[in-house]
């Protein structure tokens, strides 16, 4: 069967230096993939790339089987292919509700269904009870779950999680991945960003894919990528059993 | 059932805004009242655009100016009745809108800002400059749409336009499209990764605001019966449009209304006893309003609603930085 998200040999050059070089992966259905690497190692720019707010230097991005790199970013919201950002961005004049309500209007006119389905989808990221309110009341690890809703509000087949733990607790850490296991229940596949490397993150995942200096250096199940020698060797060191 | 209970405040709203001749016989008064609804329509077209949508736009007195000086033109020489010359107005409007947007949009930052005042700057000099069409500075005359001595056929048709002017803010804010605007307003790049066509919107965004625009330059100069740059094409135009919008509430219904009452009867009030005093009385109650009420005049009462309606927590605050409490605020 054909993986839901495959990149071929990506490469961005900002200048001279190669921010992303001939990195290629792919996703398939149901999937949780995570790609680790420290800060610096690509991780963003190659959601940016396939997101498509940034054009690639070289190399394609294929989405259920359609080469979407030269598409807008919202062409390929429309397509299924959801992001959250980095730095948690919500509309902070909107209240939760309405900004989860904004996502939906990407399939439907009526505002009455988007209250609807935005709804139902705060009660699957745990936020109903928060929906009036501003997202300006949230805790770090509440926004991180509204940036997770609003994209799902979408409905998309594909959600790229930028640091999806990054600045969360071990526990909320923890509920963020479960969470993300839990997207399949909708038939999302998810590939998330991580920094830091927490044993909790590797156990959930289906696969690993280790950015370092903008190359893919190592690439399979979590418990081989931990033992990798190269992985160790290159950045890993001895953090694997420092995290949580 | 809900929709039409919804609706109730805003029809008995219109009800009243049209009935006002029949209570208000004074020529005088009556012009005052025009003159609110023409400030009402404009900041109304002005926020959809620069409210909702978050755009600035500077230059709103080139779809304005385009819109007094269709009819006047097109009656001019070709003897065009003025209901012809306002739907020129708009047919030319929009098309322009369309391309600045187009040319503007596309890019980050002040451009937008910088577009709008260049096309209204330029469109002033073209139109001062070309003597041979527009009689430059001398001006030019306007037939009236309703000629008579009665002020009242010219009260209904702006009463109609602004009606038409912020029901549709009313009906934006209601639907996906309102949304979008505000998403944009909010943050871009997230509202692009959700799906929303953002330099399509804004563009959507603007065509309407140019045609209500347009609409009301027409009657404008009907309703003088006189037009010439200084007047529909200069900055004034452009800047009283955004603070009537900014002072009402950028981002709500009924600021523009709001706001037009506060400086067309301000500037009527302190006209009579200082000459452009009026300008004056802008700039205080800019810097009033920036100071105290950032939202603007009903963004403020509805700010304070809305909290009071959804308090905050006491826990889990931890996180709420002030920067975006702040950002809450702006936006209204």
């Amino acid at each position: 069967m054909q993986p839901l998200l495959e990149v071929w040999n990506l490469s961005k050059q900002f200048g001279g230096l190669h921010a992303v070089r001939n990195v290629s992966f792919s996703v398939r259905e149901g999937e949780v993939v995570s790609i680790i690497g420290p800060n610096g190692a690509g991780k963003t720019t190659v959601f940016n790339l396939i997101s498509g707010f940034l054009q690639p230097t070289a190399g394609e991005v294929i989405f259920r089987g359609q080469v979407v790199s030269r598409l807008k970013p919202h062409q390929r919201a429309r397509l299924g292919l959801g992001r959250t950002f980095q730095i948690v961005r919500p509309f902070s004049g909107l209240t939760i509700l309405e900004n989860v309500m904004v996502g939906a209007f990407l399939h439907t006119r009526s505002p009455a269904v988007a209250r609807e389905e935005a709804m139902q989808i705060l009660r699957f990221v745990g936020l109903e009870h928060r929906a009036h309110q501003f997202p300006g009341s949230l805790t770090l690890a509440g926004r991180k779950r509204l940036e997770v809703a609003r994209a799902l509000a979408t409905r998309p087949r594909l959600i790229l999680l930028d640091e999806v733990v990054a600045g969360l607790n071990p526990t909320e850490a923890e509920e963020m991945i479960r969470l993300l296991r839990r997207l399949s229940e909708l038939g999302v596949s998810a590939v998330a960003g991580v920094e830091h490397v927490m044993r909790v993150v590797l156990r959930l995942s289906d696969r690993v894919v280790v950015l370092h200096h903008g190359e893919k250096i190592a690439e399979g199940p979590p418990e081989a990528v931990v033992r990798d020698p190269v992985v160790i060797a290159a950045y890993l060191g001895g953090e694997v059993t420092a995290g949580a | 059932m809900t929709r039409w209970r919804e609706a109730a405040i805003p029809l008995a709203l219109a009800a009243a805004v049209l009935a006002v001749p029949l209570v208000v016989k004074n020529p005088y008064h009556l012009n005052v009242a025009i003159l609110v609804l023409v400030w009402t329509t404009l900041g109304a077209a002005w926020n959809i655009v620069g409210g909702y949508a978050g755009q600035l736009s500077l230059g709103h007195a080139a779809f304005f100016g385009i819109g007094a000086y269709s009819l006047a033109l097109t009656a001019h020489y070709w003897g065009w009745s003025p209901w012809a010359g306002m739907a020129m107005a708009v047919a030319v409007s929009v098309p322009l809108a369309a391309a600045i947007g187009a040319i503007t949009f596309r890019l980050r930052g002040p451009y937008f800002v910088l577009g709008t005042l260049a096309l209204a700057e330029v469109l002033r000099l073209v139109v001062l400059a070309w003597r041979d069409l527009t009689y430059g500075a001398a001006g030019i005359m306007v037939p009236e749409i309703f000629p008579g001595l009665s002020r009242a056929p010219y009260y209904y048709f702006i009463a109609l336009a602004a009606i038409a002017a912020v029901g549709t803010t009313w009906w934006m804010e209601r639907s996906g499209f309102g949304y979008y605007l505000t998403a944009i307003r909010e943050d871009q790049e997230t509202a692009e990764s959700i799906g929303v066509n953002a330099a399509w919107y804004k563009n959507l965004a603007l065509m309407i605001s140019a045609a209500f625009t347009a609409l009301t330059g027409a009657f404008y100069a009907s309703h003088l019966m006189f037009i010439e740059p200084d007047i529909v094409l200069s900055e004034p135009v452009s800047v009283q449009m955004a603070v009537v919008a900014i002072i009402g509430g950028r981002g709500t219904v009924l600021g523009p209304l709001v706001g037009a009452l506060l400086l067309v009867l301000a500037s009527e009030i302190f006209r009579a006893q200082f000459q452009q005093a009026h300008l004056l009385i802008y700039g205080l109650l800019l810097m009033l309003t920036i100071l105290f009420m950032p939202g603007g005049v009903l963004g403020e009462i509805q700010h304070r609603l809305r909290l009071r309606a959804a308090p905050r927590p006491v826990i889990g605050t931890t996180f709420s930085s002030s920067h975006e409490s702040s950002g809450q605020r702006e936006v209204g």
